[in-house]
């Protein structure tokens, strides 16, 4: 029998399964576990020392465990997973149109017989949940792991889900690491998990363990052959008949996962001080050990389903017990379920990123105050060719549906001009349920070109054939900027920069049947401006795709503009435009930072008194 | 207890450096040749930072921490042994990191500005100077310059060297 394809095995499952988790913990899991315990033993005796973030870390294990095929969507912090895996020639890896496919495609080569990948933020995992939900039933043939960044704190996100929730929902294991050396070496324990258990395995980290670099040591890529793959109907193809089967099969599962936990020695407990003893997963479990050295731990790497009798032994261990965990009470209130006293965080500490400074609070009980940030916000770069729409759009007084991407930061003030954030592609949809309660509003819909490919697409369909008239403004700098600049299907290349097949967003919009299809160079603002006016006026449902390249790619610079002091009237129009490298003077004059300043021209644009011009003669300027 | 607690920490060995500036500085690249030349003298090693935004002008911090065994990535408050800023404002707004007797680099930023020759070189410059302050040996360093900066080494190995005679000329009157 190859384990792992058949689950459970027809005859005798739960002996089979005991079998399986024996062979398991021998083979594998005890060498972990004295790995784990003194991660720095192991670190000197190798030869093999890398530097590597809690992403690179993981790429790296996956790869030596033999990983064949990858797939994601850029999101913060996950993208430096697949970024690091394209570099590995052996790993079939690629940015996908969105989380949905790509969670698709890195099943499908797992159900194929190959061992494989799919990385995502946590609002990624939403676009997936639909594969996702019933990937639970299917199960998997060779491992396939789900590695999802949580990122409390909102570093760059639209929310702050927990995903150990998804795990619970649909029934799949959780791993939660709380560092980089432990993310290469779970990693490992995935793989192995998802084929002795034939599950999808959820790879749980944070941006705080997902961004944060160690010394970890690594080794070789393990020869891992393919499994066959032999037609499977009742396993493969959830038809309800089928899928009831499976549900059954899912929920003994279950409980054999819950004796892996009880076992593995990702749960682990380190006996320290009998009075004090810490249930924890993930980063807290490293600003406690900072904080508390002496306590007591129960330290959670594999969170879900819980070890119920290692925490009831753990908690009659100890006389004071506490949980701490990032985000939502999970943990907490499943202890708490069984019958178990135990102290946690305030609910106030469930908002935001714990930091090690907040442990000595929730030892002591206390509620977290809430401090203004003093970190500088971010802000579009100096001669942005978002900057140039969006001051047209503010000169027409336009409601704007934004979505996610760079020009999100078009709604901080001064500038003040996107009026909706949601979620990947929802700048259309809403532009579309404005529109249908003002109809006459001049309601525009903005968002990047990669966001246009990964769910916008679909709603720009919608607006066509629900007969709606409007404006889109598909704002193409041709990369996926706010991530740190990837490549998508309209920029031609793929994820290792080779050429492949460009996608032509004017054609495929002309193709859904959009009345307008324009293309125009920002820069050119009055000529931008006109058409914003004209298509405003129309009615029709009409599509501008400004294009110009982003300026982390195209980083020529001109020189900075003049500024005549006497003419300057201290309107302020100027400083509205949140260019970086404009600085206004306690008397509220211009400063232009020279090494900032991109030549842009922006501003010599917008001045009513030439107080600014441009050195250099622009097309339009 | 919570005394007691603190009393036992083992800080005495951990050397917690933090790095500070703002987006497009160079801040992080010159906190990663700093972890690598930790980990090149076979420290463990911790380094945090938390970018996305950071390409945009915003705030940006890197914490790291080396010493025998780390637990925390990030520096608490009153922690860090040297605030390295690239960014004034920044560096006084995380002064409450400094522990007591530890060094902000401001006064060297400043100084240090126009030092080298030729302004792409400040931040090797600035790395040579902390370099002197730090228990790794030069060898680490270089090692940790040559596998980070792929343009330019030489002259950035030079404007190292002389930021860590410079550093160890200003150790040197610190400790008369």
């Amino acid at each position: 029998m190859i384990a792992g394809q058949v689950f459970p095995p027809r005859r005798g499952p739960l002996k089979a399964s005991l079998w399986r988790l024996r062979k398991h913990l021998t083979d594998h899991s005890w060498q972990t576990i004295n790995v784990i315990q003194d991660i720095m033993e192991t670190q000197k005796s190798s030869t093999h020392m890398e530097l590597l973030s809690g992403d690179e870390a993981v790429a790296r294990g996956a790869w030596e465990a033999g990983l064949r095929v990858a797939c994601a969507y850029p999101g913060t912090p996950s993208t430096e997973i697949l970024e690091t895996l394209a570099e590995f020639d052996d790993v079939d890896a690629q940015w996908s149109v969105n989380e949905k496919v790509a969670f698709e495609v890195a099943l499908g080569s797992s159900i194929a017989g190959g061992r494989s990948l799919y990385a995502s933020k946590h609002v990624g995992l939403n676009v997936a949940m639909d594969p996702l939900m019933t990937a639970s039933y299917t199960g998997v043939n060779a491992g396939f792991v789900a590695v999802v960044c949580d990122d409390p704190g909102l570093a760059s996100s639209q929310n702050e889900q927990d995903t150990r929730w998804v795990g619970m929902y649909a029934k799949l294991p959780v791993i939660e690491p709380a560092s980089p050396a432990e993310a290469y070496l779970f990693i490992r324990e995935a793989f192995t998990i998802s084929e002795q258990f034939d599950t999808p395995v959820l790879f749980r980290m944070t941006t705080r363990v997902a961004h944060t670099k160690e010394n970890v040591a690594t080794g070789p890529r393990d020869p891992v052959a393919l499994r066959p793959f032999a037609t499977d109907i009742p396993k493969y193809v959830m038809v309800p008949r089928n899928a009831y089967r499976k549900h059954i099969l899912i929920e003994k599962r279950l409980l054999q996962l819950a004796k892996l936990s009880e076992k593995t020695p990702l749960n682990r407990v380190e006996k320290g001080s009998p009075k004090l003893g810490f249930i924890t997963s993930g980063i807290p479990y490293q600003y406690l050990k900072e904080n508390y050295p002496d306590a007591s731990y129960l330290k959670l790497g594999f969170t879900y389903p819980f070890c119920d009798k290692k925490i009831a032994k753990f908690a009659q261990s100890v006389k004071d017990l506490v949980v701490v965990e990032e985000l939502d009470p999970i943990i907490e209130e499943h202890v708490k379920t069984l019958g178990i006293k135990a102290r946690a965080k305030q609910a106030t500490f469930r908002i935001g990123e714990l930091l090690p400074e907040h442990m000595p609070l929730i030892y002591k009980g206390a509620s977290k105050k809430e401090e203004a940030s003093t970190a500088r916000k971010p802000v579009l770069c100096p001669g942005c060719p978002h900057r140039f729409v969006f001051s047209v759009l503010k000169r027409n007084k336009a409601i704007v549906t934004g979505d996610i991407g760079c020009y999100t930061l078009a709604a901080t003030p001064p500038l003040s001009t996107l009026h909706t954030c949601l979620c990947m592609g929802s700048s259309i949809t809403l532009h579309e349920g404005f529109r249908r309660v003002m109809p006459g509003a001049k309601v525009v819909g903005v968002l990047g070109d990669s966001t246009f490919v990964h769910s916008g697409v679909t709603g720009l369909i919608n607006a066509v054939y629900n007969k709606m008239t409007g404006l889109i403004i598909i704002l193409d700098n041709s990369t996926t900027a706010m991530t740190g600049g990837q490549n998508h299907p309209a920029t031609g290349k793929t994820i290792r920069d080779e050429a492949t097949k460009q996608l032509s967003l004017e054609n495929i919009c002309t193709a859904c049947g959009v009345d307008n299809v324009d293309v125009i160079d920002p820069k050119n603002i009055k000529e931008l401006d006109a058409l914003v006016k004209r298509r405003l006026a129309e009615n029709a449902l009409s599509v501008i795709v400004a294009r110009r390249p982003c300026k982390l790619i195209d980083r020529e610079k001109l020189p900075m503009p003049e500024y005549d002091r006497v003419k300057c009237k201290t309107c302020g129009l100027c400083f509205n435009l949140d260019c970086p490298a404009l600085v206004k003077t306690d008397d509220g004059y211009v400063e232009i930072n020279q090494s900032l300043c991109a030549g842009c021209y922006l501003c010599a644009e917008t001045c009513p008194a030439d107080a600014l011009i441009p050195s250099v003669k622009g097309p339009s300027l | 207890m919570n005394k007691k607690k603190r009393k036992q920490k083992p800080v005495d060995a951990i050397v917690n450096v933090l790095f500070c500036g703002t987006g497009g500085q160079g801040v992080l690249t010159a906190a990663e040749i700093c972890a690598l030349a930790a980990m090149n003298s076979g420290y463990h090693v911790k380094k945090s930072e938390v970018h996305g935004m950071a390409q945009r002008g915003g705030s940006v911090e890197s914490h790291i921490r080396f010493g025998a065994r780390i637990f925390s990535p990030l520096i608490q408050p009153l922690q860090a042994d040297y605030i390295v800023c690239f960014h004034e404002g920044e560096g006084k707004r995380l002064n409450g990191y400094l522990k007591k007797g530890g060094r902000s680099f401001l006064g060297f930023m400043q100084d240090a500005r126009f030092q080298p020759a030729d302004k792409r070189f400040f931040n090797t410059y600035y790395l040579g100077i902390l370099s002197a302050f730090l228990p790794m040996p030069e060898e680490a360093w270089q090692a940790a310059l040559t596998k980070q900066l792929k343009r330019a080494l030489a002259e950035n190995k030079q404007a190292f060297g002389d930021g860590r005679k410079a550093g160890l000329m200003a150790l040197g009157k610190q400790e008369k």
